[in-house]
């Protein structure tokens, strides 16, 4: 009979605390989590530079890149690489395919973010990080994260959508409800009182029931 | 750094903060001015004020005499 390795316990960081701060060394010099206060951040892992997979992201991220700007979103890589490797990674991306990565790659030699973060985890490699995402929001809090298997490369589009579906929770007091997209109905948060309730069934929102209550943000 | 080669030249970016700094800034400022994004000039500053070339007072930051001698470099 086969017996299951035993691994350490990995630490993951929390939703709604402050992002576990950091100071790496990266492509655009050293850099800390706190330089990026004030605009909102995605932290993402990738397994390795010079990877197929790990290529097409770099290029998708890079696509979105301007998209994000708009929103007031930077990016940030990271992998357990040198910054040697990276540059000379970003390099051949540029050459082979003319995409310049705008956005700074961490390069985590130590592991010291990629343990922070619980990018390590052994049951999917003991030496690469997994395909993590964290948003940050400007006030350096921990708004979301992502994790993805090393085998699928992720969907631009859906993060996107998460930043998107973030900010405007954010400056609507609002929740978004499944497959939402900006434009769409929006989610009234529910009523935590009978008074409450009583003024929800008079709002004029469309309903499903008084803890269901969908409303257009134009 | 990022900020300074090895042979003691600034980086193109470099130059450009202490350029945006004729008169003393914040570091939003400065990366206005400059076109550069903040986090960068955050790190960039970080730098510079180490090599001596700025001087930072409770979140404003000026040339030094040696900061001003490179930008006119």
């Amino acid at each position: 009979m086969s017996e299951m390795p035993v691994h350490a316990p990995v630490t993951l960081p929390r939703l709604n605390e402050p992002a576990p701060e950091f100071e790496a060394v990266t492509t655009h010099g050293v850099v800390r989590l706190s330089d990026f206060r004030d605009s909102w951040l995605i932290l993402f892992s990738h397994p390795a530079d010079f990877t197929p997979v790990c290529t097409t992201e770099f290029i998708a991220f890079a696509e979105i890149y301007p998209e994000l700007q708009k929103r007031g979103v930077e990016l940030l890589g990271l992998s357990i690489d040198s910054v040697y490797s990276h540059i000379a990674w970003l390099r051949n991306i540029e050459e082979k395919t003319g995409v310049k990565i705008p956005f700074p790659v961490i390069a985590d030699l130590n592991k010291e973010v990629a343990t922070k973060y619980g990018m390590i985890q052994p049951g999917a490699s003991k030496t690469e990080a997994v395909r993590a995402v964290f948003i940050i929001d400007p006030k350096g809090i921990l708004r979301a994260m992502i994790y993805y298997p090393l085998t699928t490369g992720r969907n631009m589009a859906e993060i996107l959508r998460l930043i998107d579906a973030l900010q405007t929770s954010d400056r609507h007091g609002v929740a978004t409800p499944a497959n939402w997209k900006p434009g769409d109905k929006v989610i009234v948060p529910a009523p935590q009182t009978m008074e409450m309730v009583e003024d929800r069934m008079k709002a004029g929102f469309e309903m499903v029931d008084w803890y269901l209550a969908k409303k257009s943000l134009e | 750094m990022a900020c300074i080669n090895p042979d003691g030249s600034l980086t193109p970016s470099a130059l450009a903060v202490l350029r945006a700094l004729e008169t003393p800034a914040t570091p939003a400022e400065i990366a206005q001015k400059a076109g550069l994004p903040l986090f960068r000039v955050r790190g960039s500053l970080r730098e510079l004020v180490e090599a001596g070339l700025l001087a930072e007072r409770e979140g404003i930051y000026s040339l030094t005499p040696q900061g001003r001698e490179k930008t006119n470099a």
